[in-house]
């Protein structure tokens, strides 16, 4: 293989794991955050769980949300770099999971959603 | 007369939504789905139970729609032809949740069912904008939500049917943005 060849996917890889250094814009994330409402809300359950108190807490653990198996047997915490996989590919990462969405492929977008989660669990909203 | 020769867009909105109160989905969805017998030979299959537990989430998502309408149709707060249309698109909700619903026990599946309660925010609807507004933002996120199971389909059929649902969400959700006096298109894509 030439040096050509393999300059892309090289190129392409510290692209990629700049992006994921960089800090994400909250503001961009809200936006984002909109394709989110179908399923879920900050302070509510609804098709999917509340995102209030989200870092931290044990992947499938808030009291009365119906999650799947899969999902309850996911052992991690919620924070920057588990999410960052997980919202890669829901389905690949968790199968089995209820959250049958294909994922943000976008490193940047997910660092910006990521962020605005961040910011919002600072809010009054999930402060009541 | 025509949407191009309305005086003002408050006019053109009333019109608009006049008009939109009489669209009617054609049943290619149904077809799709509820005649197709071949559905029920794939039961069974590892990619059967992903697809089962996709449309169980959208069926999901439906249910809480139609709930969402309810709280606006009683709320009082909508006036027609607003409350027709809110009306119309419940129908169309109704529609898809029965159809997913019919598929998931072809499937060989369990449907959901709808809660009992929604937590909804009805402390925040105090103006038919606010309605409006709310709608436009489940209808939004509902698009999201089945562009994001789209691909996820092991059988193209349900992918299919599962796009045309999406269409008409998108649909709602543009005329709902009409009504609120915003630009009904506001990108040449969906995300």
């Amino acid at each position: 293989m030439s040096a050509r060849l393999l300059a892309g996917p090289i190129l392409a890889f510290a692209a990629g794991a700049a992006v994921a250094a960089t800090k994400g814009d909250p503001k961009a994330g809200e936006e984002i955050y909109s394709r989110c409402l179908a399923c879920h809300a900050l302070a509510s359950d609804r098709v999917g769980p509340r995102h209030c108190g989200l870092f931290g807490r044990r992947a499938g653990s808030v009291k009365g949300f119906e999650y799947s198996d899969a999902m309850k047997r996911y052992k991690v915490v919620w924070n920057e770099k588990t999410l960052d996989h997980f919202l890669a590919n829901p389905l690949k990462v968790v199968p089995g999971t209820n959250m049958t969405y294909a994922g943000v492929s976008d490193p940047r977008e997910r660092a910006d959603l990521i962020a605005y989660l961040k910011e919002a669990n600072g809010s009054a909203e999930c402060r009541k | 007369m025509s949407l191009f020769d309305i005086p003002t867009p408050a006019a053109a909105r009333r019109l608009f939504l006049a008009r939109s109160g009489g669209l009617v989905l054609s049943g290619a969805a149904v077809a799709l789905l509820a005649g197709n017998d071949a559905l029920a030979a794939t039961k069974g299959g590892k990619s059967t139970a992903g697809d089962v537990r996709i449309l169980n989430t959208a069926l999901g998502l439906e249910y809480e729609g139609i709930a969402a309408y309810q709280v606006g149709a009683e709320s009082g707060l909508l006036q027609k032809p607003v409350l027709d249309l809110a009306v119309t698109f419940q129908g169309h909700h109704k529609q898809h949740a029965d159809l997913l619903s019919k598929t998931i026990q072809k499937l060989g599946g369990k449907p959901v069912s709808a809660k009992t309660k929604y937590d909804f925010p009805v402390q925040t609807l105090k103006t038919q904008t606010d309605v409006l507004r709310f709608a436009a933002g489940l209808e939004k996120g509902a698009v999201s939500a089945y562009l994001g199971a789209v691909p996820l389909f092991g059988n193209h059929d349900l992918a299919k049917a599962a796009a045309s649902i999406l269409g008409d969400e998108a649909m709602h959700w543009a005329i709902l943005r009409n009504a609120l006096g915003e630009t009904p298109v506001p990108d040449a894509y969906v995300s």
